[in-house]
């Protein structure tokens, strides 16, 4: 059975004064497995975020419905854990209170929550900054603190769009292994969203690309290299391979992005 | 000179005092020297006499408390109201709609203009001069909270959706910390325009306060005392601006440095 089900799920925004209405998303069908790690790739403006947000139930789609544990979802909800692009800890709150932030909302006490948020803190590797606010912490360990934000609600899908897409290259590659070692650990269903290539099938169990606006699913890529993974995965002949093909569809798209007129678009 | 450039902090300072020394020498040259008639402006040395004389003998002191209670409790009154419906104007856009029109209004409405209606509703006692105050500084908050909590992070509020908030959640505990420091600050800067306030509500029928004490050595042409008396209300100001600053630093240490 599914973990999450997105059943014709489309969306078009209203005209901007007076102009055509943009179809930002073409009818998706996506069907994710539990404990399934999938990557949406796809170019700049595809609407790829757009689905992720529709998913989190932050943004309605104009047709179609998302199904979590055959639940149709209409709002957001502790149940599916997001991670955002920019830096969204709350600045009046420390890393742990922020760690402890869910929780707090679904009413348990401090003192359960204690044991919770050092266990979280632990796995992003944050000891010693919990009293830290986030002002004080690189764009990395906000992020880390972000997951572990998400992750301490036990959410049922864990969903990051383009989470590392504001950090330097090598942050990014500590980053995407750090996440990858607790799914290893931990076994979750994650959708994350990105436009690295590299990002997409060093994370993924199975990589969607997405084709230029308005989005549509253009390749179901598995992706069954061999877990745990290592940085020097990235190196291999059969990473270079996929890299390769998944580079050639993405290309195809962004050219599209690049030539298509605002107005077309 | 280079645009843009940094000042040394030395020179920060340095130039900053003495454009006082400039400005003191200037009134001292031209009261002391005889530019001007005495009778319409004091020189700098009697402003001090007569401002020590006003302190020792005529218990001026008392005056300035007075004032500061004005200045306080009708800021108080006015923050009381004004801060949560502020913020429900920013939270909640029906709320918005229903005020922002006549608060808009009514901002414009000069508190002074009222003094004559408010002297024949509340008398000339002290609830008179907090209702002046209070009129004067209730919708000026009120709108630029409003618009402040409009503006607050939309990320934020998506993450604490996300993270299993109500509605109620979201106000309580992200809209209302996440402009905490900014609603303080707009209070401080309110607070600055209450001290208008109060002067212009002592001015016209009181008996007691700084204002008094300006309108009532104006008759007897005691500029020295009148001066002083402005002083007085500018350093009040400076201190209170900065006991608030202080505050709000210690209050929201995460928003600052």
């Amino acid at each position: 059975m599914s973990k999450l089900l997105i059943e014709g799920v489309s969306r078009t925004f209203a005209g901007v004064r007076g102009g055509l209405p943009v179809k930002a998303l073409m009818p998706i069908d996506l069907a994710v497995a539990a404990n399934d790690f999938i990557t949406i790739l796809g170019p700049s403006g595809c609407g790829k975020s757009t689905l992720l947000r529709i998913v989190a139930g932050l943004e309605a789609p104009s047709e179609g419905r998302v199904l979590l544990d055959d639940k149709a979802v209409t709002r957001p909800g502790p149940d599916r854990g997001m991670v955002f692009q920019s830096y969204t800890l709350f600045p009046w709150l420390t890393v742990a209170e922020n760690i402890a932030f869910g929780l707090g909302e679904r009413g348990m006490a401090p003192k359960e929550r204690d044991d919770i948020v050092a266990s979280y803190v632990d796995l992003v590797g944050l000891r010693g900054f919990e009293n830290h606010w986030p002002k004080q912490l690189s764009g990395g360990m906000q992020q880390r603190t972000a997951i572990a934000r998400a992750l301490a609600n036990d959410p049922e899908i864990l969903l990051l769009d383009e989470p590392f897409g504001a950090l330097d290259n090598q942050t990014r590659g500590l980053m995407q292994e750090l996440l990858l070692g607790i799914w290893e650990r931990r076994k979750k269903t994650v959708l994350f969203v990105t436009h690295d290539i590299e990002e997409a099938i060093f994370m993924a169990s199975r990589v969607i690309v997405m084709t230029a606006r308005p989005g549509s699913i253009k390749s179901d890529v598995a992706i069954d290299l061999p877990h745990p993974r290592h940085y020097t995965l990235k190196t291999s002949p059969e990473f270079s391979a996929l890299k390769a093909r998944l580079t050639e569809d993405i290309r195809v798209e962004a050219m599209r992005t690049a030539q298509a007129r605002p107005a077309e678009a | 000179m280079r645009p843009l450039h940094p000042v040394s902090p030395g020179l920060r300072i340095a130039l900053g005092i003495s454009f006082f020394v400039l400005f003191i020498a200037f009134w001292a040259w031209i009261t002391l020297g005889g530019h001007v008639n005495r009778i319409f402006l004091a020189d700098p040395l009697s402003m001090l006499r007569d401002g020590w004389r006003l302190l020792v003998e005529d218990r001026f002191w008392l005056d300035i408390l007075i004032t500061i209670w004005r200045v306080f409790g009708g800021f108080v009154l006015a923050s009381v109201v004004a801060v949560p419906i502020g913020i429900a104007m920013g939270a909640w856009k029906p709320v918005e709609a229903f005020l922002e029109p006549f608060v808009s209004f009514a901002r414009y409405l000069p508190a002074s203009a009222f003094i004559p209606l408010l002297i024949l509703w509340a008398g000339i006692g002290e609830l008179e001069k907090l209702l002046v105050i209070f009129v004067g500084s209730v919708f000026q908050i009120i709108l630029i909270i409003a618009v402040k909590v409009g503006s607050t992070r939309r990320d934020l509020v998506e993450a604490a959706y996300t993270l299993g908030s109500t509605n109620n959640g979201i106000v309580k505990r992200v809209i209302m910390p996440a402009n905490a420091p900014e609603i303080a600050e707009t209070l401080r800067l309110v607070l600055g325009w209450a001290w208008t306030y109060v002067i212009v509500a002592e001015l016209i029928g009181s008996s007691s306060g700084i204002g008094y004490m300006i309108i009532n050595s104006q008759s007897r042409l005691a500029t020295g005392q009148i001066i002083f008396g402005i002083i007085v209300i500018g350093l009040i100001g400076l201190l209170s601006d900065f006991a608030f600053k202080a505050f709000n630093r210690w209050l929201f240490p995460w928003s600052l440095a």
